[in-house]
């Protein structure tokens, strides 16, 4: 019976610097009443409600900073939410913490191996603190190792691991208690596309033992295959959630064609939103080197001539043009007015 | 509560501690037996010390083998976890109550230290024989206190380590070890005070001063020393204000 995953308006607000991994948000200040120094809080969730589906694999996607990693912490007992609730199957996560950590299985952004022990005695030791017996833990090791490919550096201390081995050792070891949610945050951060492959392999066969997987991540292409269902967060709560194709297709048009001119004549947005296929003209902050503005559009390249004839016919100086095809990143774009990558 | 993921903590720390035993042995004997060799031998071989200080030296360089011991089994893996490998996360995520794995810590140290204690016995006797007047008269009594002062380095362990920030790791040798163990009447009993009436006061805020006072009323009972009951009422009140401290540390950094 596959496990399912739910927050209900999480708000979290750091009042000191937040931890690794869970890094950013936006700064505010508030003065504390008669303090001697301001306190620096940080907001990192802001009203966060989630529906996880038990036995899919969902995305978090956003910028950093947008509170992915705090959301995974909360839901993985290692960050206390300052309001709001959260759940893993029907276990308050605050209420049965012991319970929670039984069902879960978490792969951090940055490996936290115990560096003490080899690579066999970190997923042996890691079964025995989920009572997991001597013989099931020693095959399951062996068994993960090998999928892992670690086999041949199973008995060295992981200290000398690269950052690859170190993130696949990471997921073997979540995986090693066969945790109902697998939480993976920005699991292909530094991998290389090799290794990003057998990752994204791994997670689907987990997912297709019954297993609900959440994962993290800044990578639309990741998302975009791997994810069925995905909630794009952005300041500490959701801004768009749906299937990677729903979410697609809810931008304007679907195609971003990023216009600049030499400089923008008073009726230039009105006539672009005229033309055929045309969703929604936005315009972009003024620059010194001219004026900018995204077109939302049901076509691409076809309508490069027809933006061409007007910017010369108005004065406009069509001076740089940028063609996406639909893409989660055209998405984020539309509601924050910000690229992921920024 | 979990026992199996408790032992299953146990048993890694063992396992960490069997694996790092030379450098163990080394860092916690090294120190305290070339101390016992300076003073038991050779000063007092030359004649500059009276033979008898020999035995007045055994429990404090006891009481300092085990302080030493338990916090350095608890407080520099806890601040090297916490604040840099994060390696301590995996037993966090651990199906067990967070104070759990901070008390698992706790036992851990103590059982170092008790180790520690007990084997600088025999080889302090070694280095300082002949002439070392030592005998366990009580014997319940002294292992209550061996285990009182365990406790209190491992908590003291925990306190620090969940504390103490990792660039401030020579500070705490510096400012709060190295003065504890000068004044915690480890060389010299209380009583040899008695000529700093104000210091003799002060370091009664010392917990080092009734671990190394309890040893010498157990062990060479014919040295002046603090009365028993003063020692253990005194060990016991650190060991509950350390623990709760700690605790309530430790889960200050294990949540956030």
């Amino acid at each position: 019976m596959a496990v399912g995953v739910r927050t209900q308006d999480l708000r979290k607000v750091y009042s000191s610097s937040p931890p690794l991994g869970a890094a950013g948000g936006f700064v505010a200040r508030a003065d504390a009443k008669g303090g001697k120094q301001p306190k620096t809080q940080i907001p990192a969730l802001d009203g966060l409600s989630l529906e996880i589906l038990p036995g899919e694999i969902f995305g978090l996607l956003g910028p950093n900073g947008a509170g992915k990693s705090t959301t995974v912490g909360v839901l993985t007992t290692r960050v206390r939410p300052t309001s709001g609730q959260a759940w893993i199957g029907e276990h308050d996560v605050w209420e049965e913490q012991a319970r929670v950590k039984h069902l879960i299985g978490v792969v951090p952004q940055r490996p936290n191996l115990d560096f003490s022990l080899t690579a066999r005695e970190i997923l042996i030791f890691h079964a025995a603190y989920f009572g997991i017996g001597s013989k099931l833990r020693n095959d399951r090791a062996d068994e993960l190792l090998e999928k892992f490919k670690l086999t041949e550096r199973a008995t060295q201390m992981v200290r000398g691991f690269s950052g690859g081995m170190m993130q696949r050792l990471s997921i073997a070891r979540a995986m090693m208690h066969d945790p109902q949610v697998l939480f993976l945050d920005e699991p292909s951060a530094g991998l290389d596309p090799q290794t990003r492959i057998l990752l994204w392999e791994i997670i689907r066969e987990y997912h297709q033992a019954g297993r609900t997987v959440l994962l993290t991540t800044h990578n639309m292409e990741e998302a975009d295959a791997l994810c069925q269902r995905l909630a794009i967060i952005d300041h500490g709560h959701v801004i768009a959630q749906g299937t990677p194709v729903q979410l697609k297709a809810s931008i304007p048009g679907g195609f971003l064609l990023r216009l600049r001119f030499g400089n923008r004549t008073a009726d230039l947005l009105q006539r672009l939103q005229s033309l055929a296929g045309v969703r929604e003209v936005r315009a972009l902050d003024d620059t010194a080197d001219g004026a900018g503005a995204d077109v939302y559009a049901d076509r691409g390249g076809s309508l490069i001539p027809e933006i061409a004839t007007l910017a010369a016919n108005s004065g406009a100086d069509l001076s740089d043009v940028h063609i996406s095809e639909p893409s989660l990143e055209n998405l984020f774009l539309h509601h924050t007015g910000r690229s992921l990558r920024d | 509560m979990n026992w199996k993921t408790f032992f299953a903590m146990l048993a890694r720390d063992a396992h960490v501690a069997r694996r790092n035993a030379i450098q163990l042995l080394l860092q916690t004997f090294l120190q305290p037996l070339l101390f016992v060799f300076i003073f038991g031998r050779v000063m007092v071989g030359s004649g500059y010390m009276p033979a008898a200080y020999k035995s007045l030296l055994l429990p404090g360089i006891i009481a300092i083998s085990m302080i030493f011991t338990g916090i350095w089994a608890v407080a520099m893996p806890l601040i090297a976890e916490f604040q840099w490998t994060r390696e301590i996360e995996d037993r966090l995520l651990a199906p067990i109550d967070v104070a759990w794995i901070a008390i698992e810590k706790v036992i851990a140290g103590m059982l170092q230290a008790v180790v520690a204690g007990l084997m600088v016995i025999p080889l302090a006797w070694l280095v300082l024989r002949p002439g070392v007047d030592i005998s366990i008269h009580a014997p319940l009594t002294f292992a209550v206190i061996i285990v009182l002062v365990a406790t209190f380095s491992a908590c003291g362990g925990l306190a620090l380590g969940c504390s103490i920030n990792q660039q401030h790791i020579g500070l705490m040798f510096g400012m709060v070890i190295t003065p504890m163990i000068f004044f915690g009447c480890t060389y010299y009993p209380w009583s040899a005070l008695k000529t700093f009436p104000i210091l003799q006061k002060v370091v009664l805020i010392n917990p080092l001063v009734y671990a190394s006072e309890g040893l010498r009323a157990t062990l060479v009972p014919q040295f002046p020393h603090l009365s028993i009951t003063a020692v253990l009422v005194a060990l016991l009140f650190f060991d509950v204000l350390l623990l709760v401290v700690g605790l309530r540390q430790f889960e200050s950094k294990a949540v956030s």
